[in-house]
């Protein structure tokens, strides 16, 4: 065993205080991927506590300056399947989850394009999911999101890819499962938002 | 000689739509990146550190 340097590096209390203010800095982070695995707020914050402690638990086996964001972000992606894989229920709540944000977004005043945007988001098989939002709204490379997700660089590359076409291909078509009205124009509702985003700049 | 290849309008559409989902996306997820954490994170963390062996 590496005994001396791991026992040094567990009793060293300006590296847990280190590490802790970094820890703290991305809790942000992974409550917002935790949020775009689980599409529930409240399971998405348990989620994102337990891999927390995890990687505080784990702090010894961490290598400071080395990317402390991809290292909690798999953490929690792994937290997140092993509980996926225990519950039988999850479907099950997955759908629940579904039906109170379709609730939610009853409110006229929300952001339409962003809700049907997570709809859209939720219809898509998981592994392509986390591809897209870590590369496209987590800033990972390609490489890190490989490391994340545990496989190749290339599948990382072609699962962002279907993504996006999928994504796309729902939100034109208003595939997304909602009651009643507004189906179909979300692409446009986007467009419209990303001309706005585009004027101001 | 310098002009730039000309793609088809179907792809410059294309290449918008993705733009957009794109920015959106981000959006989203900045979202939640900017609420204020709530104070149970910190506190269990602070728990945590409390109950770590002291070494004197």
């Amino acid at each position: 065993m590496q005994g001396k340097a791991r026992a040094s590096r567990i009793d060293d209390p300006a590296r847990d205080s280190a590490f802790k203010r970094e820890l703290v800095a991305l809790i942000p982070h992974l409550r917002a991927f935790a949020r775009t695995l689980t599409g529930d707020p409240t399971a998405a914050d348990d989620l994102a506590q337990d891999a927390m402690m995890k990687a505080w638990d784990a702090r010894a086996s961490f290598e400071m300056g080395t990317n402390m964001k991809a290292w909690t972000f798999m953490i929690l992606r792994n937290q997140f399947y092993s509980e996926k894989r225990r519950s039988w229920r999850q479907s099950q709540l997955d759908q629940e989850a579904a039906e109170r944000t379709l609730v939610a977004i009853d409110d006229p005043a929300a952001p339409v394009a962003l809700d049907e945007l997570r709809l859209g988001l939720g219809m898509l098989p998981p592994e392509q999911r986390e591809a897209l939002v870590l590369v496209g709204a987590g800033g990972f490379a390609y490489e890190e999101a490989a490391e994340i997700c545990g496989c190749a660089v290339g599948t990382v590359k072609s699962r962002v890819s279907r993504a996006r076409r999928a994504l796309q291909g729902i939100l034109e078509r208003g595939d997304y499962d909602r009651d009643g009205a507004a189906a179909g124009d979300a692409m446009g509702s986007i467009l419209a938002h990303a001309e706005r985003l585009s004027t101001v700049r | 000689m310098k002009q730039p290849p000309k793609s088809p309008p179907a792809l410059d559409e294309a290449r918008l739509r993705q733009q957009a989902i794109g920015a959106k996306l981000r959006q989203m997820f900045d979202e939640v990146v900017n609420e204020p954490v709530p104070d149970e994170f910190l506190e269990i963390l602070r728990r945590a550190d409390a109950r770590a062996p002291e070494n004197g």
